[in-house]
Protein backbone atom coordinates (compact mmCIF):
# COMPACT_ATOMS: atom_id res chain seq x y z
CA UNK A 1 0.00 0.00 0.00
CA UNK A 2 1.59 3.35 -1.41
CA UNK A 3 -0.27 5.62 1.40
CA UNK A 4 -2.89 4.75 3.99
CA UNK A 5 -4.77 7.24 6.19
CA UNK A 6 -6.16 5.48 9.76
CA UNK A 7 -8.83 7.68 11.59
CA UNK A 8 -7.38 10.89 10.03
CA UNK A 9 -8.98 13.68 11.99
CA UNK A 10 -8.09 17.37 11.35
CA UNK A 11 -10.04 20.69 12.66
CA UNK A 12 -9.97 24.82 11.54
CA UNK A 13 -10.26 26.15 14.81
CA UNK A 14 -13.07 25.14 16.64
CA UNK A 15 -14.61 23.34 13.06
CA UNK A 16 -13.53 19.55 12.85
CA UNK A 17 -13.17 18.54 9.16
CA UNK A 18 -12.02 15.36 9.61
CA UNK A 19 -13.73 12.90 11.79
CA UNK A 20 -11.98 9.71 11.28
CA UNK A 21 -10.91 9.08 7.65
CA UNK A 22 -9.50 6.02 6.88
CA UNK A 23 -8.24 5.10 2.87
CA UNK A 24 -6.34 3.52 1.07
CA UNK A 25 -4.52 3.73 -2.39
CA UNK A 26 -2.53 0.99 -3.89
CA UNK A 27 0.61 1.77 -5.54
CA UNK A 28 0.06 2.13 -9.43
CA UNK A 29 -3.63 3.37 -9.07
CA UNK A 30 -5.78 5.64 -9.74
CA UNK A 31 -8.25 6.53 -6.31
CA UNK A 32 -11.08 9.29 -5.99
CA UNK A 33 -12.33 10.93 -3.39
CA UNK A 34 -15.71 12.09 -4.36
CA UNK A 35 -18.21 14.27 -1.71
CA UNK A 36 -20.39 17.75 -1.30
CA UNK A 37 -19.29 20.95 -0.67
CA UNK A 38 -17.92 20.37 3.03
CA UNK A 39 -17.46 16.88 3.13
CA UNK A 40 -13.84 17.26 4.09
CA UNK A 41 -12.33 16.60 0.09
CA UNK A 42 -9.32 18.95 0.21
CA UNK A 43 -8.84 19.10 3.69
CA UNK A 44 -8.21 15.26 3.79
CA UNK A 45 -4.99 15.92 0.79
CA UNK A 46 -4.49 19.10 2.72
CA UNK A 47 -3.85 16.52 5.88
CA UNK A 48 -1.62 14.19 4.00
CA UNK A 49 0.34 17.32 2.30
CA UNK A 50 0.77 18.59 6.22
CA UNK A 51 -0.85 22.18 5.45
CA UNK A 52 -3.54 21.85 8.21
CA UNK A 53 -2.69 20.55 11.38
CA UNK A 54 -4.06 16.40 11.77
CA UNK A 55 -4.33 13.71 13.64
CA UNK A 56 -4.71 10.03 13.86
CA UNK A 57 -1.70 7.70 11.64
CA UNK A 58 -0.66 8.14 7.85
CA UNK A 59 1.68 6.10 6.17
CA UNK A 60 3.58 6.78 2.99
CA UNK A 61 5.07 3.55 1.26
CA UNK A 62 5.10 1.15 4.87
CA UNK A 63 6.68 4.87 6.66
CA UNK A 64 4.84 7.28 8.63
CA UNK A 65 4.64 10.60 6.98
CA UNK A 66 5.50 13.54 9.28
CA UNK A 67 5.70 17.10 9.05
CA UNK A 68 4.89 20.08 7.07
CA UNK A 69 4.45 20.10 2.99
CA UNK A 70 8.62 20.75 2.44
CA UNK A 71 8.57 17.39 4.14
CA UNK A 72 6.24 15.73 2.71
CA UNK A 73 7.51 17.12 -1.07
CA UNK A 74 10.87 15.59 -0.09
CA UNK A 75 8.80 11.90 0.45
CA UNK A 76 7.83 12.08 -2.59
CA UNK A 77 4.29 13.32 -2.80
CA UNK A 78 3.26 16.30 -5.66
CA UNK A 79 0.21 18.21 -4.35
CA UNK A 80 -1.87 20.10 -6.79
CA UNK A 81 -4.10 22.31 -5.01
CA UNK A 82 -7.33 23.53 -5.68
CA UNK A 83 -7.49 26.45 -7.97
CA UNK A 84 -4.74 25.95 -10.55
CA UNK A 85 -1.82 26.46 -7.82
CA UNK A 86 0.88 27.94 -10.38
CA UNK A 87 3.17 31.05 -9.57
CA UNK A 88 1.40 32.87 -11.93
CA UNK A 89 4.12 36.13 -11.79
CA UNK A 90 6.60 33.25 -12.93
CA UNK A 91 6.97 32.34 -16.32
CA UNK A 92 6.19 28.55 -17.37
CA UNK A 93 9.44 27.31 -17.48
CA UNK A 94 10.45 28.32 -13.91
CA UNK A 95 7.07 27.13 -12.88
CA UNK A 96 8.54 23.62 -14.34
CA UNK A 97 11.77 24.41 -12.85
CA UNK A 98 10.16 24.97 -9.18
CA UNK A 99 8.45 21.47 -9.61
CA UNK A 100 11.88 19.46 -9.73
CA UNK A 101 12.90 21.66 -6.79
CA UNK A 102 13.31 18.72 -4.38
CA UNK A 103 15.40 17.16 -6.77
CA UNK A 104 19.62 17.02 -7.35
CA UNK A 105 19.78 17.05 -11.33
CA UNK A 106 20.62 20.21 -12.68
CA UNK A 107 20.15 19.69 -16.39
CA UNK A 108 16.15 19.99 -16.20
CA UNK A 109 15.93 19.94 -20.09
CA UNK A 110 15.05 15.64 -20.43
CA UNK A 111 12.23 16.36 -18.00
CA UNK A 112 10.78 19.64 -19.28
CA UNK A 113 10.79 17.36 -22.85
CA UNK A 114 9.48 14.41 -20.93
CA UNK A 115 6.76 16.64 -19.81
CA UNK A 116 6.32 18.61 -22.69
CA UNK A 117 5.11 15.08 -24.81
CA UNK A 118 2.34 15.52 -22.15
CA UNK A 119 1.39 18.68 -22.57
CA UNK A 120 2.95 20.01 -26.15
CA UNK A 121 2.17 23.72 -26.08
CA UNK A 122 4.27 23.91 -23.46
CA UNK A 123 7.67 24.79 -25.15
CA UNK A 124 5.86 27.18 -27.13
CA UNK A 125 4.79 29.06 -24.01
CA UNK A 126 7.95 28.31 -22.20
CA UNK A 127 9.05 31.90 -21.52
CA UNK A 128 4.96 33.34 -21.25
CA UNK A 129 4.30 34.46 -17.49
CA UNK A 130 2.06 31.38 -15.97
CA UNK A 131 -1.01 34.16 -15.24
CA UNK A 132 -1.21 34.93 -18.80
CA UNK A 133 -2.33 31.11 -19.48
CA UNK A 134 -5.87 30.12 -19.86
CA UNK A 135 -7.69 28.32 -16.87
CA UNK A 136 -7.04 24.93 -18.40
CA UNK A 137 -3.47 25.45 -19.75
CA UNK A 138 -2.97 27.03 -15.93
CA UNK A 139 -4.34 23.56 -14.32
CA UNK A 140 -2.72 21.34 -16.73
CA UNK A 141 0.56 23.59 -16.23
CA UNK A 142 0.30 22.92 -12.30
CA UNK A 143 0.68 19.01 -13.42
CA UNK A 144 3.20 19.03 -15.31
CA UNK A 145 5.20 21.08 -12.68
CA UNK A 146 4.43 18.18 -10.30
CA UNK A 147 5.45 15.63 -12.48
CA UNK A 148 8.55 17.40 -12.44
CA UNK A 149 9.38 16.23 -9.28
CA UNK A 150 8.74 12.69 -10.50
CA UNK A 151 6.65 11.94 -7.27
CA UNK A 152 5.54 8.53 -6.20
CA UNK A 153 2.33 9.82 -5.67
CA UNK A 154 0.05 12.42 -7.19
CA UNK A 155 -2.56 14.19 -5.58
CA UNK A 156 -5.56 16.29 -7.97
CA UNK A 157 -7.68 18.57 -5.74
CA UNK A 158 -10.72 19.37 -7.93
CA UNK A 159 -8.56 19.79 -11.34
CA UNK A 160 -12.25 20.05 -13.12
CA UNK A 161 -12.83 23.33 -11.09
CA UNK A 162 -13.94 26.42 -13.42
CA UNK A 163 -13.02 24.68 -16.76
CA UNK A 164 -14.93 23.73 -19.75
CA UNK A 165 -16.10 20.26 -19.57
CA UNK A 166 -13.56 19.64 -22.94
CA UNK A 167 -10.83 20.49 -21.18
CA UNK A 168 -12.03 18.68 -18.17
CA UNK A 169 -11.90 15.44 -20.49
CA UNK A 170 -8.48 16.21 -21.67
CA UNK A 171 -7.08 16.54 -18.03
CA UNK A 172 -8.49 12.92 -16.65
CA UNK A 173 -7.62 11.62 -20.50
CA UNK A 174 -3.85 12.54 -19.41
CA UNK A 175 -4.08 11.64 -16.19
CA UNK A 176 -5.52 8.11 -16.91
CA UNK A 177 -2.98 7.89 -19.41
CA UNK A 178 0.11 8.70 -16.92
CA UNK A 179 -1.42 5.96 -14.96
CA UNK A 180 -1.53 3.48 -17.48
CA UNK A 181 1.85 4.45 -19.12
CA UNK A 182 3.85 5.32 -16.60
CA UNK A 183 2.43 3.71 -13.58
CA UNK A 184 1.73 6.99 -12.20
CA UNK A 185 -0.25 6.50 -8.47
CA UNK A 186 -2.87 8.96 -8.43
CA UNK A 187 -5.18 10.58 -5.87
CA UNK A 188 -7.86 12.52 -6.68
CA UNK A 189 -10.30 14.84 -5.10
CA UNK A 190 -13.49 15.56 -7.54
CA UNK A 191 -16.55 17.69 -7.52
CA UNK A 192 -17.47 15.48 -10.77
CA UNK A 193 -18.32 12.38 -9.65
CA UNK A 194 -18.80 10.82 -12.86
CA UNK A 195 -15.77 11.56 -14.72
CA UNK A 196 -14.03 10.98 -11.26
CA UNK A 197 -15.68 7.02 -11.28
CA UNK A 198 -14.21 6.67 -14.93
CA UNK A 199 -10.92 7.35 -14.52
CA UNK A 200 -10.45 5.83 -10.74
CA UNK A 201 -10.33 1.91 -9.95
CA UNK A 202 -11.48 2.71 -6.29
CA UNK A 203 -13.38 5.80 -5.08
CA UNK A 204 -14.54 6.98 -1.07
CA UNK A 205 -17.29 9.06 -1.25
CA UNK A 206 -17.06 11.87 2.15
CA UNK A 207 -20.13 13.31 4.22
CA UNK A 208 -19.14 15.49 6.87
CA UNK A 209 -15.82 14.54 7.57
CA UNK A 210 -15.93 10.95 7.00
CA UNK A 211 -16.03 7.92 4.72
CA UNK A 212 -19.68 7.26 3.78
CA UNK A 213 -19.89 4.68 1.13
CA UNK A 214 -16.31 2.99 -0.42
CA UNK A 215 -15.51 0.62 -3.09
CA UNK A 216 -14.46 0.10 -6.52
CA UNK A 217 -16.07 2.49 -9.44
CA UNK A 218 -17.96 0.23 -11.08
CA UNK A 219 -19.87 -0.94 -7.74
CA UNK A 220 -19.89 2.76 -6.49
CA UNK A 221 -21.82 3.55 -10.09
CA UNK A 222 -24.51 1.44 -9.55
CA UNK A 223 -25.48 2.17 -5.84
CA UNK A 224 -28.26 3.46 -5.55
CA UNK A 225 -27.87 5.89 -3.16
CA UNK A 226 -24.13 7.21 -4.75
CA UNK A 227 -25.69 7.49 -8.47
CA UNK A 228 -28.92 9.73 -6.69
CA UNK A 229 -26.69 12.31 -5.15
CA UNK A 230 -23.77 12.21 -6.52
CA UNK A 231 -24.83 11.33 -10.72
CA UNK A 232 -27.87 12.94 -10.45
CA UNK A 233 -29.84 10.02 -11.99
CA UNK B 1 27.00 71.77 -20.52
CA UNK B 2 30.29 69.73 -18.89
CA UNK B 3 29.34 71.82 -15.81
CA UNK B 4 25.75 69.87 -15.96
CA UNK B 5 26.59 66.61 -17.00
CA UNK B 6 29.22 66.70 -13.96
CA UNK B 7 25.72 67.20 -12.01
CA UNK B 8 24.34 64.48 -13.30
CA UNK B 9 27.26 61.97 -12.59
CA UNK B 10 27.43 63.24 -8.85
CA UNK B 11 23.51 62.48 -8.57
CA UNK B 12 23.53 59.12 -10.43
CA UNK B 13 27.08 58.93 -7.49
CA UNK B 14 24.35 59.86 -4.52
CA UNK B 15 21.50 58.00 -6.57
CA UNK B 16 23.08 54.93 -6.73
CA UNK B 17 23.71 54.63 -2.75
CA UNK B 18 19.97 55.45 -2.75
CA UNK B 19 18.92 52.82 -4.83
CA UNK B 20 21.34 49.95 -3.36
CA UNK B 21 19.50 50.47 0.47
CA UNK B 22 15.86 51.15 -1.79
CA UNK B 23 16.55 47.64 -2.83
CA UNK B 24 17.28 46.45 0.11
CA UNK B 25 13.74 48.01 1.40
CA UNK B 26 12.20 46.31 -1.58
CA UNK B 27 13.38 42.86 -0.98
CA UNK B 28 11.82 42.82 2.34
CA UNK B 29 8.91 43.98 1.62
CA UNK B 30 8.59 41.65 -1.73
CA UNK B 31 9.43 38.83 1.07
CA UNK B 32 7.85 39.64 3.91
CA UNK B 33 5.09 42.02 3.30
CA UNK B 34 6.50 45.41 5.48
CA UNK B 35 8.84 48.32 5.58
CA UNK B 36 12.06 47.23 7.51
CA UNK B 37 12.43 50.77 9.62
CA UNK B 38 15.68 49.60 10.60
CA UNK B 39 17.21 48.91 7.13
CA UNK B 40 19.31 52.25 7.88
CA UNK B 41 20.62 51.69 11.64
CA UNK B 42 21.34 47.70 10.27
CA UNK B 43 23.48 49.81 8.01
CA UNK B 44 24.95 51.88 9.95
CA UNK B 45 26.39 49.23 12.29
CA UNK B 46 27.41 47.24 9.41
CA UNK B 47 29.65 50.46 8.48
CA UNK B 48 31.07 51.25 12.15
CA UNK B 49 32.21 47.07 11.54
CA UNK B 50 34.02 48.15 8.25
CA UNK B 51 35.31 51.50 10.23
CA UNK B 52 36.94 49.62 13.09
CA UNK B 53 38.55 47.07 10.86
CA UNK B 54 40.39 49.66 8.61
CA UNK B 55 41.02 51.98 11.34
CA UNK B 56 41.48 50.36 14.73
CA UNK B 57 42.94 46.72 13.65
CA UNK B 58 44.65 48.24 10.03
CA UNK B 59 42.60 46.19 7.82
CA UNK B 60 42.84 47.64 4.38
CA UNK B 61 39.69 48.64 3.03
CA UNK B 62 38.62 45.88 0.35
CA UNK B 63 39.27 43.01 2.66
CA UNK B 64 37.47 45.04 5.37
CA UNK B 65 34.76 45.64 3.16
CA UNK B 66 34.46 42.12 1.88
CA UNK B 67 34.48 40.93 5.79
CA UNK B 68 31.16 43.62 6.20
CA UNK B 69 29.22 42.38 4.10
CA UNK B 70 29.64 38.62 5.29
CA UNK B 71 29.20 39.67 8.31
CA UNK B 72 26.11 41.56 7.62
CA UNK B 73 24.77 39.03 5.98
CA UNK B 74 24.87 36.47 8.53
CA UNK B 75 23.90 39.32 10.87
CA UNK B 76 20.67 40.01 8.16
CA UNK B 77 19.93 36.14 9.15
CA UNK B 78 20.30 36.28 12.35
CA UNK B 79 18.05 39.65 13.09
CA UNK B 80 15.28 37.64 11.14
CA UNK B 81 15.63 34.14 12.41
CA UNK B 82 15.33 35.76 15.64
CA UNK B 83 13.68 38.52 16.23
CA UNK B 84 11.17 39.07 12.76
CA UNK B 85 10.45 35.29 12.58
CA UNK B 86 8.67 34.65 16.08
CA UNK B 87 6.44 37.70 15.01
CA UNK B 88 5.80 36.75 11.72
CA UNK B 89 2.48 35.15 12.54
CA UNK B 90 1.15 37.95 14.18
CA UNK B 91 -0.29 40.66 12.43
CA UNK B 92 1.75 43.27 9.80
CA UNK B 93 1.39 45.98 11.93
CA UNK B 94 3.69 44.14 15.07
CA UNK B 95 6.51 43.13 12.25
CA UNK B 96 6.26 46.51 11.48
CA UNK B 97 6.54 47.73 15.31
CA UNK B 98 9.33 45.37 15.99
CA UNK B 99 11.56 46.43 13.20
CA UNK B 100 11.09 49.96 14.54
CA UNK B 101 12.18 48.59 18.00
CA UNK B 102 15.04 47.74 16.38
CA UNK B 103 16.14 50.72 14.71
CA UNK B 104 16.42 52.04 18.32
CA UNK B 105 18.50 49.01 19.56
CA UNK B 106 20.83 49.40 17.26
CA UNK B 107 21.14 52.91 17.07
CA UNK B 108 20.97 52.50 20.91
CA UNK B 109 24.09 49.44 20.53
CA UNK B 110 26.21 51.50 18.14
CA UNK B 111 26.16 54.73 20.30
CA UNK B 112 27.14 52.38 23.37
CA UNK B 113 29.93 50.91 21.98
CA UNK B 114 31.39 53.89 19.36
CA UNK B 115 30.07 56.59 21.00
CA UNK B 116 28.54 59.52 19.17
CA UNK B 117 31.84 60.79 18.10
CA UNK B 118 31.66 61.48 14.93
CA UNK B 119 34.06 60.05 12.70
CA UNK B 120 36.19 60.03 9.27
CA UNK B 121 35.62 57.46 6.84
CA UNK B 122 38.41 56.68 4.79
CA UNK B 123 37.66 56.20 0.63
CA UNK B 124 38.52 53.29 -1.51
CA UNK B 125 38.57 55.56 -4.21
CA UNK B 126 41.08 58.19 -5.15
CA UNK B 127 39.25 61.61 -4.48
CA UNK B 128 40.93 63.11 -7.67
CA UNK B 129 38.91 63.82 -10.81
CA UNK B 130 39.36 62.61 -14.08
CA UNK B 131 38.08 63.96 -17.77
CA UNK B 132 36.03 62.32 -20.21
CA UNK B 133 34.90 64.29 -22.86
CA UNK B 134 35.35 67.87 -21.00
CA UNK B 135 33.51 66.79 -18.19
CA UNK B 136 35.16 66.35 -14.44
CA UNK B 137 34.59 63.50 -12.86
CA UNK B 138 35.51 62.37 -9.71
CA UNK B 139 36.90 58.63 -8.96
CA UNK B 140 35.09 58.15 -6.30
CA UNK B 141 31.94 59.02 -7.61
CA UNK B 142 32.47 56.38 -10.87
CA UNK B 143 33.51 53.82 -8.30
CA UNK B 144 30.56 54.52 -6.32
CA UNK B 145 28.30 53.91 -8.93
CA UNK B 146 30.30 50.94 -10.59
CA UNK B 147 29.93 49.58 -7.11
CA UNK B 148 26.26 49.19 -6.85
CA UNK B 149 25.96 47.99 -10.77
CA UNK B 150 27.80 45.16 -10.28
CA UNK B 151 25.95 44.16 -6.74
CA UNK B 152 22.76 45.17 -8.70
CA UNK B 153 23.86 42.69 -12.06
CA UNK B 154 24.94 39.80 -9.66
CA UNK B 155 21.78 39.92 -7.84
CA UNK B 156 19.77 40.13 -11.14
CA UNK B 157 21.93 36.70 -12.20
CA UNK B 158 20.88 35.00 -8.75
CA UNK B 159 17.51 35.82 -8.83
CA UNK B 160 16.96 35.01 -12.51
CA UNK B 161 19.42 31.80 -13.29
CA UNK B 162 19.86 30.00 -9.65
CA UNK B 163 17.76 27.23 -8.43
CA UNK B 164 18.10 29.48 -4.76
CA UNK B 165 16.79 32.53 -6.79
CA UNK B 166 14.36 31.19 -8.39
CA UNK B 167 13.37 29.60 -4.93
CA UNK B 168 13.55 33.15 -2.83
CA UNK B 169 10.77 34.79 -5.52
CA UNK B 170 8.68 32.12 -5.73
CA UNK B 171 8.63 31.87 -1.79
CA UNK B 172 8.03 35.72 -2.18
CA UNK B 173 5.31 35.84 -4.30
CA UNK B 174 3.32 33.16 -3.75
CA UNK B 175 4.50 31.28 0.03
CA UNK B 176 2.08 28.42 0.36
CA UNK B 177 2.59 26.79 -3.14
CA UNK B 178 6.53 27.57 -2.68
CA UNK B 179 5.96 24.64 0.38
CA UNK B 180 4.03 22.39 -1.40
CA UNK B 181 7.12 21.96 -4.07
CA UNK B 182 9.20 21.80 -0.98
CA UNK B 183 10.75 25.39 -0.57
CA UNK B 184 11.70 25.80 2.72
CA UNK B 185 9.96 29.45 2.52
CA UNK B 186 11.09 30.43 6.28
CA UNK B 187 14.65 30.35 5.41
CA UNK B 188 14.54 32.08 1.76
CA UNK B 189 12.81 34.80 3.72
CA UNK B 190 16.02 34.50 6.03
CA UNK B 191 18.53 34.75 3.08
CA UNK B 192 16.33 37.80 1.97
CA UNK B 193 17.05 39.27 5.27
CA UNK B 194 21.11 38.36 4.61
CA UNK B 195 20.72 39.66 1.17
CA UNK B 196 19.56 43.55 2.10
CA UNK B 197 21.31 43.43 4.78
CA UNK B 198 24.45 43.15 2.31
CA UNK B 199 23.01 46.36 0.47
CA UNK B 200 22.43 48.57 3.50
CA UNK B 201 25.91 47.79 4.43
CA UNK B 202 27.12 48.91 0.43
CA UNK B 203 25.21 51.67 0.88
CA UNK B 204 26.86 52.82 4.31
CA UNK B 205 30.07 52.04 3.47
CA UNK B 206 29.65 53.76 -0.01
CA UNK B 207 28.20 56.22 1.80
CA UNK B 208 30.37 57.07 4.60
CA UNK B 209 33.69 58.45 3.25
CA UNK B 210 32.09 61.73 1.69
CA UNK B 211 29.30 62.58 5.06
CA UNK B 212 31.32 61.30 8.15
CA UNK B 213 30.09 58.64 10.29
CA UNK B 214 28.36 58.65 13.09
CA UNK B 215 25.39 56.93 14.58
CA UNK B 216 22.74 58.75 12.58
CA UNK B 217 24.48 58.27 9.15
CA UNK B 218 21.53 56.46 7.59
CA UNK B 219 18.83 58.74 9.13
CA UNK B 220 18.20 60.90 6.57
CA UNK B 221 19.81 58.21 3.80
CA UNK B 222 16.66 56.09 4.68
CA UNK B 223 14.06 58.64 3.88
CA UNK B 224 15.74 58.80 0.35
CA UNK B 225 15.41 55.45 0.57
CA UNK B 226 11.99 55.25 0.82
CA UNK B 227 11.32 57.88 -1.41
CA UNK B 228 13.26 55.69 -4.47
CA UNK B 229 11.55 53.06 -3.09
CA UNK B 230 8.41 54.58 -3.61
CA UNK B 231 9.20 56.33 -6.51
CA UNK B 232 9.95 52.86 -8.78
CA UNK B 233 6.99 51.13 -7.23
CA UNK B 234 7.72 49.23 -3.25
CA UNK B 235 7.48 45.99 -4.31
CA UNK B 236 9.77 46.43 -7.80
CA UNK B 237 13.53 45.41 -7.80
CA UNK B 238 14.23 47.35 -10.78
CA UNK B 239 11.90 50.31 -9.64
CA UNK B 240 13.81 50.96 -6.57
CA UNK B 241 17.36 51.39 -8.71
CA UNK B 242 15.72 53.04 -11.42
CA UNK B 243 13.64 55.40 -8.39
CA UNK B 244 17.22 56.04 -6.35
CA UNK B 245 18.96 56.67 -9.83
CA UNK B 246 16.30 59.49 -10.80
CA UNK B 247 16.14 60.49 -7.41
CA UNK B 248 19.65 61.44 -6.75
CA UNK B 249 19.93 62.60 -10.46
CA UNK B 250 16.85 64.90 -9.90
CA UNK B 251 17.76 66.30 -6.50
CA UNK B 252 20.98 67.72 -7.38
CA UNK B 253 20.19 68.94 -10.41
CA UNK B 254 17.51 70.81 -8.05
CA UNK B 255 19.89 71.84 -5.37
CA UNK B 256 22.31 72.83 -8.20
CA UNK B 257 20.15 75.37 -10.69
CA UNK B 258 17.29 76.34 -8.35
CA UNK B 259 18.74 78.45 -6.07
CA UNK B 260 15.71 78.50 -2.91
CA UNK B 261 16.65 74.42 -3.25
CA UNK B 262 20.35 74.59 -2.53
CA UNK B 263 21.40 71.74 -0.40
CA UNK B 264 19.02 72.31 2.51
CA UNK B 265 15.86 71.52 0.42
CA UNK B 266 16.50 68.29 -0.59
CA UNK B 267 15.64 66.24 2.23
CA UNK B 268 11.89 67.49 2.12
CA UNK B 269 12.17 67.22 -1.70
CA UNK B 270 12.37 63.35 -1.11
CA UNK B 271 9.62 63.33 1.06
CA UNK B 272 7.21 65.57 -1.58
CA UNK B 273 8.18 62.54 -4.26
CA UNK B 274 6.69 59.88 -1.41
CA UNK B 275 3.70 62.28 -0.89
CA UNK B 276 3.07 63.10 -4.74
CA UNK B 277 3.83 59.47 -6.07
CA UNK B 278 1.69 57.96 -2.99
CA UNK B 279 -1.08 60.70 -4.06
CA UNK B 280 -1.19 60.12 -8.51
CA UNK B 281 0.56 56.71 -8.92
CA UNK B 282 0.57 54.84 -5.42
CA UNK B 283 2.32 51.55 -7.43
CA UNK B 284 4.98 53.72 -8.58
CA UNK B 285 6.80 53.95 -11.92
CA UNK B 286 7.23 49.72 -12.48
CA UNK B 287 4.90 48.37 -9.07
CA UNK B 288 1.40 46.41 -10.53
CA UNK B 289 -1.18 48.26 -9.64
CA UNK B 290 -2.31 45.55 -6.79
CA UNK B 291 -6.55 44.00 -7.80
CA UNK B 292 -7.86 42.63 -5.10
CA UNK B 293 -10.36 39.89 -5.54
CA UNK B 294 -13.52 40.41 -3.61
Amino acid sequence: MLLRLDGVEARYGPVQALRGISLEVPEGSVVAVLGANGAGKTTTLRAVSGTVRRSGSIEFAGKPLHGGPEAVARAGIAHVPEGRGTFTELTVVENLRLGAYTRRERNLDSDIDRVSKWFPWIPDRAQQPAGTLSGGEQQMLAVARALMARPRLLMLDEPSLGLAPMIVREIFRIVRELNEREGLTVLVVEQDARIALQTASTAYVLEVGRVAVSGPSDELKENESVRRSYLGY
Amino acid sequence: MADFMQQVVVGLSSGSIYASLALALVLIHRATGVINFAQGEMATLSTYIAWTLTTNHGWSYWPAFAFTLIASFVGGVAIHQGVIRPNEKGSVLRVVIVTIGLLLAINGLVTLIWSGEVRAVPSPFPTRTIEIGGVAISIQDIGTIGVVLATVVVLWLMFQYTKVGLAMRAAAVNPAEARLVGVRVTWMLSLGWGLAAVLGAISGMLAAPSVFLDPNLMAALLIYAFAAAVLGGIDSPIGAVVGGLVLGVGLNLLGTYVDFVGADLRLPGALLVILVVLLVKPSGIFGKTEVKRV
